[in-house]
């Protein structure tokens, strides 16, 4: 898997999540102006997944800074096709600032490590997961993505753990 | 993970929203699907259930009210949330006031999508639940209060329901009019895998042909006259339980035909419809007639016979287990005496000998009977003899040949002596050999003390 960075996502960030992950950061910034929608002030989540595949062969996980949407939703922290190859998270709405705090860089990151994480597990067919701590747990809000950890429950690490394996020999 | 995966229709025309809804809720881990149009989605929920549907208000055609109108009008368990592009409280009304359980503008908070989806599916197992809650207090009720009775024959009785229970196996109940049939039946169901589902009885003697398909099968809109709406069948409606057949002999050679293939096949078609329908039942039929003796005479097939006749329970008449009649009757009376508020302890010893000597041609239902209108018209504390409208009848009560008689009478001291049948034999002035004789002869045996089943 690469970790593709989109339009002015930070670069400490990224090698940080990189590191936290053991995903590398591929060579090229993806632009999201392919996936503005003037409109709504928004990027389009699921053309921002066919700009990165377009781009990449293998599982790519791409990480923007802009502010995603699907067209029923209002936002979205992330996509991903479940199963498939590539998916997508945003930091827009994981920054304090965006609440009208003052800035966290370190609840940042932690944030963003988790919708990664949490992206991935939908890459390799997961669905939300009922136990609240467990990163699988669907977060529709900023308070939901601070409850819970970091980690997947035993249950969905067992699944993923199982669904990754399956997919070398695939 | 939940337990049980929940399903989703959604419809929509635009297909962007369908796309997008449908990977939204598969990341949730619901089942989902969608319909283009409101005529698709009718289709789709005649050929399975949905746990919810969700529905744009404008599409073309048939627009999400009038959806929501044939869905309540063809009373499918599922909710329905409509959502539209527009907000105004006119449009959100009329859907909440055609039975909707929630209204959302586009585009959807994914917190308040979130909510309101899961709301609805939370009211909607709630009602399920409560629904078959209700079914099964009354089904346990019926099942272990009601089938009482010390004799072998009960006993046997008892022993093949458990046995049979726990397989999926058809069952075939024989008895004659008012033995408990149903009941039987009802503690079959109850006792196997499939009492979270309902059991539906279908009493074949009741209906005409015409109406027995119907009622079986099921039928679509105008598929005769009356057939104002769509209307699922008694197999479709045991969705995953059991279906009750009684008195299976009444049914016509053409019915009986149609059954045989739905056994064979666990596929319906309704009456009027076209569409075949996968549907999961166990059956329990039941009869008061001799079923061989109607195969032979070319009146029932043999081939549905055979399939029927996997596992035969035989309920015995009354009097054929007459020590149970004492027991039996407590029972009802305990009952009506609760029910309506009376103080009645018992018999009288004379009344009981009546009850016992009774030839009992209506079985445990004439018996329930006797005994609530004896509740109603007797004196406290104790039943007595002028309060039992005993009918007559020529080997009952009422029946005064010499044997009859003789055979009430030893009962009586039988029961006086508590069947000791040293002091009986004395009490009769007849040797002890005597007795034994009479008491094979009669075939009579001690009652058993009362026990509930």
């Amino acid at each position: 898997m690469i970790l593709a960075p989109i339009g002015d996502f930070p670069e400490e960030l990224l090698a940080r999540l990189s590191r936290r992950t053991g995903i590398p950061v591929g060579p090229s910034r993806v632009d999201p102006a392919v996936a503005w929608n003037s409109t709504r002030r928004q990027c389009d989540s699921t053309r921002l997944l066919v700009e990165l595949k377009t781009r990449y062969d293998g599982e790519v996980m791409g990480a923007a800074a802009c502010d995603l949407f699907i067209p029923v939703l209002t936002f979205v922290f992330g996509e991903a096709e479940m199963p498939g190859r590539a998916a997508l998270f945003s930091i827009h709405r994981l920054r304090e600032e965006f609440y009208g705090l003052p800035g966290d860089a370190e609840l940042l990151e932690n944030r963003a490590l988790r919708e990664l994480r949490h992206e991935m597990g939908h890459l390799h067919g997961l669905p939300h997961c009922s136990d609240w701590s467990c990163v699988m747990s669907s977060s529709h809000s900023i308070e939901r993505v601070d409850n819970k950890k970091e980690g997947y429950c035993p249950e969905c690490s067992e699944r993923l753990k199982r669904r990754m394996t399956f997919a070398q020999f695939r | 993970m939940s337990e049980e995966t929940l399903s989703i229709l959604i419809v929509d025309d635009e297909q962007v929203v369908r796309d997008s809804l449908v990977h939204w809720f598969t990341e949730e881990g619901y089942e989902v699907d969608s319909s283009v149009s409101a005529t698709d989605a009718l289709a789709k929920l005649a050929g399975r259930e949905f746990d919810l549907v969700i529905a744009d208000i404008r599409m073309q055609g048939m627009d999400g009210i009038e959806l929501l109108e044939k869905i309540r009008a063809e009373q499918l368990d599922t909710s329905v949330i409509v959502m539209t592009g527009y907000a105004s409280v006119e449009t959100a009304v009329r859907a909440l006031k055609h039975g909707a359980f929630d209204y959302i503008t586009k585009p959807f908070d994914p917190d308040d999508l979130s909510v309101v989806v899961r709301n609805a599916l939370e009211q909607h197992r709630l009602k399920r639940e409560n629904r078959l809650l209700r079914q099964q207090i009354s089904e346990d009720h019926a099942s272990l209060t009601e089938l009482i009775g010390q004799s072998e024959a009960m006993r046997h009785v008892r022993e093949q329901i458990e046995t049979v229970a726990g397989v999926d196996s058809t069952v075939l109940i024989e008895g004659e009019s008012g033995t408990g049939k149903e009941l039987v039946a009802r503690a079959v169901h109850r006792l196997s895998p499939r009492r979270y589902n309902p059991m539906v009885v279908v009493h074949c003697g009741a209906l005409t042909e015409t109406l027995i398909e119907s009622e079986l099968f099921g039928h679509e809109k105008g598929a005769f006259t009356g057939a104002q709406y769509r209307k699922k069948g008694k197999f479709e409606a045991a969705n995953g339980g059991t279906v009750f057949l009684d008195e299976i002999a009444d049914i016509s050679l053409k019915t009986q035909t149609d059954m045989l293939r739905v056994l064979q096949e666990r596929e319906i078609v309704r009456v009027g419809g076209t569409q075949s329908i996968h549907v999961d039942f166990r059956v329990i039929a039941a009869t008061n007639r001799n079923l061989t003796e109607i195969v032979k005479d070319g009146r029932f097939r043999s081939d549905l016979y055979y399939r029927l006749n996997v596992f035969t329970i035989h309920l015995p008449a009354l009097r054929d287990r007459y020590g149970d009649v004492p027991l039996l009757a407590t029972h009802f009376l305990d009952k009506y005496s609760k029910q309506m508020n009376r103080k009645f302890t018992g018999f009288d010893r004379s009344a009981l000998d009546l009850l016992i000597a009774h030839h009992w041609p209506g079985n445990v239902r004439e018996l329930e009977n006797i005994v609530e209108r004896s509740v109603v018209v007797g004196h406290e504390p104790l039943v007595r003899p002028a309060d039992l409208a005993l009918a007559r009848s020529p080997e009952g009560a009422d029946d005064l040949s010499i044997e009859a008689v003789e055979r009430r009478h030893i009962i009586r001291v039988l029961e006086d002596f508590a069947w000791n049948q040293t002091q009986a034999s004395k009490a009769l002035g007849i040797d002890r050999v005597t007795l034994y004789h009479k008491i094979r002869r009669y075939g009579l045996k001690p009652p058993a003390k009362p026990v509930r089943a």
